[in-house]
């Protein structure tokens, strides 16, 4: 018999289901966060042991404050020069999102995912890391491919599964590959690319090669098992890679919160495993490139893995197959504390003298303009479209050789 | 030439590979120092260091994971699953990625990847020590599947399994280690030096994957089997006194249609056995198979003989093995069929 519904006992158990604190129609409420004052983090040595590491996870790594002053140990020292590429790539990544975002819903294509508000964690690992390690990416880094200056035409041809798309239409649109670029044929189940991502790094090191590896998985993806045991191989291995978890807060409609995020930090993971935690202020591009840069030397070192929590917020929407507007209020982005990752680095650059608002305005001009002549090129060889690559092509590459009954299949399928 | 068990062949190919290819490396749980708990991997660790053959932590997806990683730069990994029954957190990894990564790089990823796993039941083993996956992996698109029966095969399809470029899943039939075993489990356990197969060239040799072996030729019915059954197919076989042909496939996927088709249109009979459960078990592939290419010849309707749809019974293994009284049965309702 199934017990009634009765008044509950006052000893009872009861389930505890973590909420966001606020959903649609509710203020945004970011209160009672507390931060370290920017510059306030030490830098420790790059062989620091792990656990005297500890309080980094439960910190934050930031150089940049509110007002564009680059402060502390952690500051890169970028030259102006290379500040301004890193402007100029996460403003050709947000308007080819942009761009590409309204392509899907002008029925270009069946799919996008932009990385509104988080672009400054991929451009600045595509710049901090060597142009030949090797990342092992989720969906939302395509800043990395910007930063390696990828042909943005080729992840258009992606996107549109057109005649020339590298991956002959057989991907979801943004599921990039690229060897030459050092990006991991992205995959759509979430997690698998971590311990990949580790094997490949012991790889390297048991090849004796130079090569770290970097991989990112979401704040939501880190509850799947692969997480677990790409940490356990990194740490038992001393694996030469880093593993970056892009807490974006949300994981589709889920707050962080469902993936752990309450209880304690994504970097703090790390501590479990022996694992350096470093936890970034996401948005602040100095502090992310001082951090991979960090764990990129101690990789380098053969002094193992890092974990690095980015601490920021999705922007848009998780695809275009959801609006946010349904799952959180529709102003959280905007009231975000920790700003927004272009407008806080190009600050920077005006503060020391080295860029102004016309110079600003003209790049973003340019970034519009070299997204939207690419995208004329692209749309010239087609959009998603059916007859855009020979039916027989889907049979190639299932294996290195056609076997018979691939064979067969591929011949029924012409009659 | 030297007469070796399963395992010494198998351990045998490991040796030569890793001898000759740098890129070649071995890892799994107790695999390292100890060998491996079947023994698969003894000495190799002495051999050639703990950086090529060293232990796993427990993390069947863990494993299959970093390995698939490491074949994608470039390595030649081979790793051993410690049971098939612990396949199962392994097998994301498999099939979403080690199968995948070709297709979906358009060919510029690869994963040349050997998995091994013993499989099968027949040694008490229970629910977790005895299960037979293999339809789980014949059914991915991108895997291949190798089950070798013999010694000497062993080591050449281990050997051509580590030299493909393509993912390969290498289930070990464990029941046959150290000796064939044709399901008579009153009989003395005949140890494999007994058996010509056992006699295993040191060196290097394939046996090319997706090229069946007639073990036995016979005029009027087909035995479709693989692993442990193919020994219980040749006792059956010689104790019916039906004059049958028994097909050792060594690869299901990529199958030997031409040597079963030629086979089953000259026999017109076909009974076909594993110790798999059966519903959508690979003998149900075969059968269609069968059907397909040779329907016009068939005498009479193809059976299977397989292990029934149950979890693996502990006190009731040999009710559950397929042995040769049940293979023998099947071949006389083909033969009196027509
Ligand atoms: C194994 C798996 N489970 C579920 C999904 C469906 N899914 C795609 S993205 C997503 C949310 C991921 O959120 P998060 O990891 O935080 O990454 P973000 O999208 O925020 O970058 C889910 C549930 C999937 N692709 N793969
Ligand atoms: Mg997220």
């Amino acid at each position: 018999m199934d017990q009634a519904p009765g008044p509950r006992r006052s000893n009872a158990l009861s389930l505890h289901v973590p909420a966001p604190r606020a959903r649609p129609g509710d203020k945004p409420d970011f209160s009672g966060w507390s931060f370290p004052e920017p510059g306030a983090t030490p830098r420790p040595d790059i062989d620091a042991p792990a656990f005297e590491l500890r309080d980094y996870a439960y910190g934050l790594v930031r150089v940049l404050d509110m007002e564009g002053n680059a402060l502390g140990p952690w500051a890169p020292h970028l030259s102006p020069d290379a500040m301004r590429r890193a402007l100029k790539h996460m403003l050709l990544t947000r308007a080819f999102d942009e761009r590409m975002h309204r392509a899907q819903r002008q029925g270009k294509t069946s799919f996008y995912m932009q990385s509104l508000g988080e672009e400054a964690i991929a451009v600045a690992a595509g710049m901090a890391l060597s142009p030949d390690d090797m990342c092992f990416p989720s969906y939302r880094q395509q800043g990395l491919l910007i930063a390696r200056e990828y042909p943005l035409i080729d992840m258009m041809h992606q996107i549109y599964s057109n005649a020339r798309d590298p991956l002959k239409g057989r991907q979801l649109p943004i599921m990039y590959s690229s060897k030459r670029a050092g990006f991991f044929t992205i995959s759509g189940n979430l997690a698998t690319q971590l311990p990949i991502a580790v094997g490949w790094s012991m790889a390297s090191a048991y090849s004796g090669d130079m090569r770290i590896a970097a991989a990112w998985v979401g704040d939501g993806a880190t509850a799947e098992g692969d997480f677990h045991s790409a940490m356990t191989f990194a740490a038992v291995y001393r694996a030469p890679v880093i593993i970056n978890v892009t807490n974006n807060q949300w994981a589709i409609s889920s707050f962080q919160g469902i993936a752990g995020g309450d209880n304690t930090t994504f970097a703090a993971r790390g501590i479990g495993y022996g694992v350096p935690p470093l936890r970034v202020d996401g948005n602040d591009f100095l502090a992310v490139y001082a951090v991979t840069q960090w764990a990129a030397e101690r990789a380098r070192a053969n002094l193992g893995p890092t974990l690095i929590e980015h601490f920021s917020y999705r922007g848009g929407p998780h695809s275009t197959s959801d609006d946010p507007a349904r799952y959180r209020p529709a102003d959280e982005y905007r009231c975000w504390p920790l700003g927004d990752p272009i407008e806080r680095l190009k600050q920077h650059l005006v503060s020391i003298g080295e860029w102004s608002e016309d110079q600003h305005r003209a790049a973003q001009e340019d970034a519009a303009e070299t997204v939207r002549a690419t995208g004329r090129e692209a749309e010239k060889i087609g959009t998603l479209t059916e007859g855009a690559h020979p039916r027989s092509s889907m049979f190639d590459d299932v294996y290195k050789d056609l076997p018979w009954h691939l064979r067969q299949q591929r011949d029924e399928s012409g009659s | 030439m030297a007469i070796m068990s399963m395992i010494q062949a198998l351990n045998s190919a490991l040796d030569t590979m890793m001898g000759r290819d740098p890129n070649v490396l071995t890892f799994g749980e107790d695999v390292g120092y100890f060998g491996g708990v079947f023994k698969v991997t003894e000495h190799l660790q002495q051999k050639y260091g703990a950086r090529r053959c060293f232990d796993a932590p427990i993390s069947e997806g863990g494993i299959a994971g970093t390995a698939i990683g490491m074949a994608v730069y470039g390595l030649r990994p081979v790793v051993e699953i410690q049971f098939a029954d612990y396949m199962y957190p392994a097998y994301d990894q498999l099939v979403s990625e080690a199968a995948k990564i070709r297709y979906r790089s358009a060919g510029e990823f690869t994963v040349p990847l050997t998995v091994r796993m013993p499989y099968g039941g027949g040694i008490f083993g229970g629910q977790t020590h005895s299960q037979s996956p293999e339809a789980l992996f014949t059914h991915v698109a991108g895997l291949k599947t190798v089950i070798p029966s013999t010694p000497y095969d062993a080591k050449g399809l281990l050997i051509a399994a580590i030299e493909d470029d393509d993912p390969i899943i290498f289930l070990e039939p464990k029941r046959i280690y150290n000796g064939p075993f044709d399901g008579r489990r009153d009989r003395p356990v005949v140890p494999w030096s007994k058996h010509d197969a056992s006699e295993v060239p040191e060196g290097h040799y394939t046996i090319p994957l997706g090229k069946a072996a007639i073990v036995r030729e016979g005029a009027d019915c087909t035995i479709l089997a693989y692993g442990t059954m193919v020994h219980v197919a040749l006792a059956a076989a010689e104790e019916s006194g039906i004059d049958s042909e028994v097909i050792d496939l060594r690869t299901l996927v990529p199958v030997d249609i031409e040597t079963i088709v030629k086979s089953v249109s000259k026999t017109g009979r076909c009974v076909i056995v594993h110790e798999a459960t059966r519903t959508s078990g690979y003998g149900g592939e075969l059968s269609a198979l069968v059907q397909e290419h040779c329907f016009y010849q068939l005498e009479a309707p193809i059976e299977r003989v397989t292990g029934y749809d149950t979890p693996y019974p502990h006190a009731l293994e040999w009710e559950y093995f397929p042995g040769p009284s049940r293979v023998i049965k099947a071949m006389r309702r083909v033969m009196e069929a027509a």
